[in-house]
This record gives C-alpha cells, structure tokens and sequence, in this order.
C-alpha cells in the first residue's frame, strides 16, 4: 500500500507491504543508511529517529503506521552546508563514539531527550539512554558530549 | 525480522474499528504496536489482519471524574509519566510507568496496549491491580466494565473477547500510600518479580512476573486484614503462588525476592 510521510524536511511516498518496517523504509526505500539496524528486537536503540519530534526505535514501527508523519534521521540534522549539529560535534569533540555504530541512535535519542529535558545532568542522561547500547562501551564520553550539546543548546540547569 | 504477511486497514472511530475487527476470525488491534510488533516478527503472533486504532485521538486522556481518573486506553506511557493530574493524584502511576521499558518505547507505547496484551511480566498491569482499577471493553453487545481482578485471566489472556476494544482505564482515587518495587538486573529489562503495593482503606499486594498473569497476594493480604506484623505478612507473600522458573531466575528464588520485596513495599507504606 501507498506510505508517505515527511523525512527531514522532503516528502516521500513509497508502496510498500504492510509489513515494511520503518527503518527499512527509511533505509532501502528511501534509501538513508545512516540509521542502523542493531538487534532488531527494540533492545539496542541503534534504529532510533524522531517521529514527529520524539525518539522511537524504527524496527518496531511499522511503515504504515507512520503515515503522515515527520521523521528526522541523522542525515536531517546537520545543515545544508555541512556545518554539523551541536549533538554531532559534541560527540566528535569529546569522542563519543568508537566503531561509530551505536552513533546515530546515540545522537537521535539524545536529541529527544534533551529536548524533553530541561535540567539535564549526568544521571539523567545515563538514565535517559538506558534504551541505546553501545557495545565499544563508550558511555562516558557519551554521556560527556550529551551534557556539553545541551549546555551549548541553552537547555542546561 | 518480518513478520509474516497480513492486511491492514486504518479504523476512523470506535463503532468503525468495532466493525473492521469483526470482519475477520484473525485480525488484531494495534496501537502503539509496541508489545504486538515484537510478538509478530518472532511470528508468535500472526494476525491475518491488523486494525490500526493509532488515530483515534479520542482515546487519548487523563480526566479527573470525582472519585477516580479516567485515562484514555490509547495514552502514551510517556504521558502518563508526565501527567501533572496523575502526579497529583495517582502518583504510583507516572512512577511505574516511568518504569517501562526505555524513553523511546514510552515514546510509543500505551496503557491500552499493555493493558490488553496482559502479560505477567509487564509493570502497568500489576500496578493497575493492585490500585483496584477497571477496564472499559466496548463490543457488538455494547459498553462494559470489568474489575482489574477479573479481566487478567492467564498467559497473555484477558476478559476481552476477540471483537472488543479497550476504551478506557478507571482508576479509584484515594490512595494513602502506596510502593513500587521492581528487581531486574539491568536497565530496560522487565521485572524479575515486582511488587505493587497501595492502601486504600485496606492495603492491596499485587506482583509482576510471579505467574502467567500479573497476580495478587491474596496470602499477604489475608494476613494484614487479621492484625499481622509486616514481617508476618510478608512471609506469607507467595502463599499458594507458583513462579515460574526461567533463566534470569528459579521459582524458589522468585519466592524468595516477592517476600523480600514485599516487605520492604509494606515497611514504606507504613
């Protein structure tokens, strides 16, 4: 069946199987590869992006279930001309990420969060990842960069 | 992971999705799709036919209603997590659902869906349990309500026929106290055994992944009507329950936590 929705900004219909699961529409469909397929199962948070504005994990949404919606992927954070994100270069300042593929989930899920968040400190950033894993076990410098991107984006206490 | 292939159709209201479900012997709801989606890609669930209830924004609420709270089946976790009503007034609630799984499946998630998907293992129903709550099912034969006691029947089995709908979630206001205690290992994991405690005039016991089905403790309950101590009470916590064995832990030691996580519960109600 026909599935549109709204990827960083530019709109895309696919038809797809009911079936499709999001991050495979997002990847194969559409063809944006920066999310990540980790364990498939909800656990590992590397498929994380933003469904109109909150962080989902796309291996449990279903394609059609998002059907008008507005998804961000990693690719939909830096700008046009390259300058990256306030998240993607605290990561990369304060070396957030090793093999690098537990990233763009990091970097969504951290997007989400701070958000939500006002206040943010360390327990509530460890807290608030609880649901992306990183298997180099990078979570210090994780949790560093998460805290250095939220005070740059003036949503610190 | 697929799961295996199924039809889909997008209900428009209540009477519409009442309609479509019935339409086919093997079709499901969906909602946030977060317990179902799992389950149908281990192809442990295979609905020839899903009926996305995703849209039905009516049923997405947190009503104060005089003696008890009105929450709407397809409220996110994440809301209520936040609600500033529940927060007030049924505070146990925005804690165990802060509780579940991660921010991103709370993000998707209802009250509903865990609810109706009545596993054992889950936090909201126990907690629900326990808070005397009830279940509003609309159906082919009308609107009904039934009492959290008689609605989780056994492994992922409810009171819900096949053609009815969680509408609505009744929760009695009045809670004193009340304690949430669950044991898991790491973060994000369900409860090895959770305990659920409130008092409402009397005190209710209700425990997460102690069985089948979430279950209460009518032994710790008896016990506390009759004058026992804390300690007492809590001894008698498992009485006549059988937990299973798995590999995060054996029957003896899920009796073992449920006496232990029992008392402490009570101790921080007193």
């Amino acid at each position: 069946m026909k599935v549109s929705m709204k990827i960083n900004g530019v709109e895309y219909e696919r038809d797809v199987e009911p079936r499709r699961l999001l991050v495979h529409y997002i990847r194969e469909d559409v063809g944006l590869t920066g999310t990540n397929v980790g364990c498939d199962t909800s656990s590992c948070g590397a498929c994380t992006v933003l469904m109109d504005g909150k962080s989902v994990k796309s291996c449990t949404v279903l394609a059609v279930q998002a059907e008008g919606a507005e998804i961000t992927t990693i690719e939909g954070l830096a700008e046009p001309d390259g300058t990256l994100h306030p998240l993607q270069r605290a990561f990369q300042e304060c070396h957030g990420l090793q093999c690098g593929y537990c990233t763009p989930g990091m970097v969504m899920a951290s997007l989400s969060l701070i958000k939500e968040n006002p206040g943010l400190d360390e327990r509530k950033v460890r807290e608030g990842l609880e649901g992306n894993l990183c298997r180099c076990t990078g979570y210090h410098n994780i949790v560093k960069a998460v805290l250095q991107a939220a005070d740059e984006m003036g949503v610190k206490a | 992971m697929y799961p295996s292939k199924f039809d889909y159709v997008r209900a428009l209201s209540v009477d519409d999705a009442l309609e479509k479900i019935a339409s086919d012997e093997e079709a499901k709801f969906i909602a946030g799709g977060h317990s179902l989606v799992p389950l149908m890609k281990f192809r442990l669930a295979t609905p020839s036919l899903l009926v996305d209830i995703g849209g039905l924004h009516d049923l997405s609420y947190i009503k104060d209603e005089g003696d008890h709270l009105a929450i709407g089946a397809l409220t996110r976790h994440t809301e209520v997590e936040h609600s500033q009503l529940l927060q007030a007034e049924l505070p146990m609630l925005s804690y165990v659902a802060s509780l579940v799984g991660d921010p991103q499946v709370r993000h998707r998630g209802t009250i509903g869906g865990s609810v109706a998907h009545g596993d054992g293992a889950s936090d909201l129903p126990a907690a629900l349990l326990a808070l005397d709550a009830s279940m509003i099912a609309v159906g082919p034969s009308g609107r009904r309500e039934i009492p959290a006691k008689e609605f989780f029947k056994g492994f992922l089995e409810t009171a819900l026929s096949p053609d009815e709908l969680l509408v609505e979630i009744k929760v009695p206001k009045g809670v004193s106290s009340w304690s949430y205690k669950k044991f898991n290992r790491r973060a994000q994991d369900w409860a090895i055994v959770g305990v659920a405690a409130v008092k409402n005039g009397s005190t209710k016991v209700a425990f997460v992944n102690m069985g089948s089905s979430p279950l209460r403790s009518t032994g710790c309950e008896d016990a506390l009507r009759s004058g026992a101590t804390i300690e007492e009470a809590a001894e008698r916590a498992a009485e006549g329950i059988e937990p299973p064995s798995d590999l995060n832990a054996s029957s003896e030691f899920r009796v073992h936590l449920a006496k232990v996580l029992t008392r402490r519960a009570l101790e921080e109600l007193s």
